[in-house]
């Protein structure tokens, strides 16, 4: 591990401000950066504490929002009275994660900026155009078993792991960063960007900025939610492939959706060809086999996960019809 | 000594034994590799402890106070140094176990806060504050703690490795939401590995806890 200064921010503004270069990085729980630091995959030259800077509540605001400060820890925030009852995806998408030593540990903000567990973005000894541009993707002629099926590029093919990320996506969540030029809010859908042609270029973020909030609309009383993980083992592991519903249904027919797919996208990944095939529609299996089929159109197989597509077929449509029998 | 030692510490050819090239650069020269990452601790109760790499001076290290077991610790470290290297190379409290020090494990689980966490995957300096907790300040042999006593009965365990993160994980399990069942128990214990597959009886030593309370 490289050697670094640290120091602890007091605040938001202090942190923002110390965070002048690309070299900076924030730590709040430390299991992916510590982790990849032990790797030399990260070589901060300076390490900025930020565990006392408060934005560790989960408030309901006014306008009837949920408004989760970026040091909540996963943990708490699953275990959280309000997001059980009201955004119950995003609380079975936490705990499918990790272990509870790791959710104890990681942050609602370290979570949105988990990196790839591709062995070629973690190992210094492979080229890779993730962890260092221009020097080729050793996955797409590699193993790429766990990689991505949707977003992919010639340049990269590394999946997003998070499944917090993907039941955040499903909510439509709003994220808050603030920078040395102020404060924005980003949709979800617009934080994470796919690889293309820049795969070192993950997120919206530019060194300074750092996440404060993360804000889920209102709450939906009458949405089914689920969130379905598939896996090589039960527990412990990265999705194989995942989805986040939250649906609604009125005699019958689905009259509001929303869905997420982990395990399969370099993004968390909203499929609106698989909302646009189940809105109005009855909500049986045949909707939910053509919605599923609609979803996976666009994926590309690589030489080692074509069985992913029919996987997240099937995960959609099993999530779906768990979301839609009476309760 | 060895009667068959000649005087002069040669071998019959003449060479220098290994017994006696090590006996002459002595303890100092293995620990030379130690550093950077190597720290001195004094305790703020008790004398300085020694450890092997307790005379090579780090010019990184920077001072700490972290509260271990409920006593008062100052120590010196790389700020590099992990809270687990902290507590077993700094400390000398070895029982906490390096499994995989990429959080994969759970060997290394000790609490923070009375939290169960992963201290291969957080820094010393980072827990300035923090109380913290580690297999040493649960119980002793004369006073067990009743997760320690209910893994003794259950036989909780085969080479031990994993067992000090096994009862720092279940203990710190007592106090979160858990389902009643055992497959609810095998979920919330997923971060601890157990090679040797004493899996069975961890859950029945944890369950046993459990519904004794």
């Amino acid at each position: 591990m490289e050697l670094f200064t640290y120091t602890r921010a007091t605040d938001a503004a202090q942190a923002v401000n110390s965070a002048t270069n690309k070299d900076v990085r924030f730590v709040a729980g430390g299991t992916t950066l510590l982790d990849l630091m032990k790797l030399d995959v990260e070589r901060p030259r300076q390490l900025i504490d930020i565990n006392r800077i408060g934005l560790d509540t989960v408030e309901k605001l006014p306008n009837g929002s949920l408004r989760i400060g970026a040091l909540v820890r996963n943990s708490d925030l699953a275990h959280h009275s309000i997001v059980q009852s009201d955004y119950s995806v995003l609380s079975q998408a936490l705990l499918s994660g990790a272990s509870a030593q790791l959710r104890n540990m990681a942050t609602t903000g370290g979570n949105l900026l988990q990196r790839t567990r591709c062995m070629y973005f973690r190992n210094t000894a492979m080229p890779c155009n993730k962890r260092t541009p221009g020097t080729g993707c050793s996955a797409i002629e590699g193993d790429n078993r766990t990689l991505a099926i949707l977003g992919a590029s010639n340049d990269c093919i590394a999946t997003n792991p998070s499944d917090m990320n993907v039941a955040l996506t499903a909510l439509e969540a709003v994220i808050t960063v603030r920078g040395s030029a102020g404060t924005r809010d980003v949709p979800i859908g617009d934080f994470h960007l796919l690889p293309g042609n820049t795969p070192h270029i993950e997120t919206v973020l530019v060194p300074g900025d750092l996440v404060t909030h993360v804000t889920l609309p209102a709450p939906r009383p009458n949405s089914k939610q689920v969130y379905l993980k598939l896996r090589d083992r039960a527990s412990y592991e990265f999705a194989l492939a995942s989805a986040a519903i939250v649906a609604e249904v009125s005699g019958g027919n689905i009259t509001f959706i929303r869905i997420a797919l982990g395990g399969v996208g370099t993004k968390p990944w909203r499929s609106h060809e698989a909302e646009a095939d189940l809105l109005h529609r009855p909500a049986d299996i045949a909707t939910f086999r053509r919605a599923a089929d609609a979803a996976l159109r666009g994926a590309h197989p690589q030489s080692e996960n074509g069985f992913k597509v029919e996987l997240a077929k099937r995960c959609i449509t099993h999530a779906l019809t768990l979301a839609t029998q009476s309760a | 000594m060895h009667s068959e030692d000649k005087p002069n510490n040669e071998d019959s050819t003449g060479r220098l034994t290994r017994r006696s090239f090590l006996s002459q650069i002595g303890a100092a020269g293995v620990t030379v590799t130690a550093a950077p990452l190597v720290a001195r601790a004094h305790s703020a109760t008790a004398p300085a402890k020694t450890t092997t790499s307790a005379t090579e001076k780090v010019e990184s290290a920077v001072p700490i106070t972290l509260s271990v077991n409920g006593e008062s610790v100052r120590v010196e470290v790389d700020p590099r140094t992990t809270l687990l290297d902290a507590l077993r190379e700094t400390l000398s409290l070895t029982g906490t176990k390096k499994g995989c020090d990429h959080g994969q494990c759970g060997a290394c689980t000790v609490h923070v806060n009375g939290r169960r966490i992963n201290s291969c995957l957080t820094l010393a300096i980072m827990h300035e504050g923090d109380s913290i907790t580690m297999i040493e300040g649960l119980g002793d042999p004369g006073n067990l703690h009743p997760m320690q006593a209910s893994f003794v009965e259950h036989d909780g365990y085969q080479c031990g490795y994993c067992t000090s993160g096994q009862i720092m994980s279940a203990v710190a399990l007592l106090k979160e939401p858990c389902g009643a069942s055992d497959a609810d128990v095998k979920e919330l214990m997923s971060g601890n590995i157990c090679r040797c597959g004493a899996y069975p009886n961890i859950v029945a030593a944890i369950q046993h806890v459990r519904q004794q309370a």
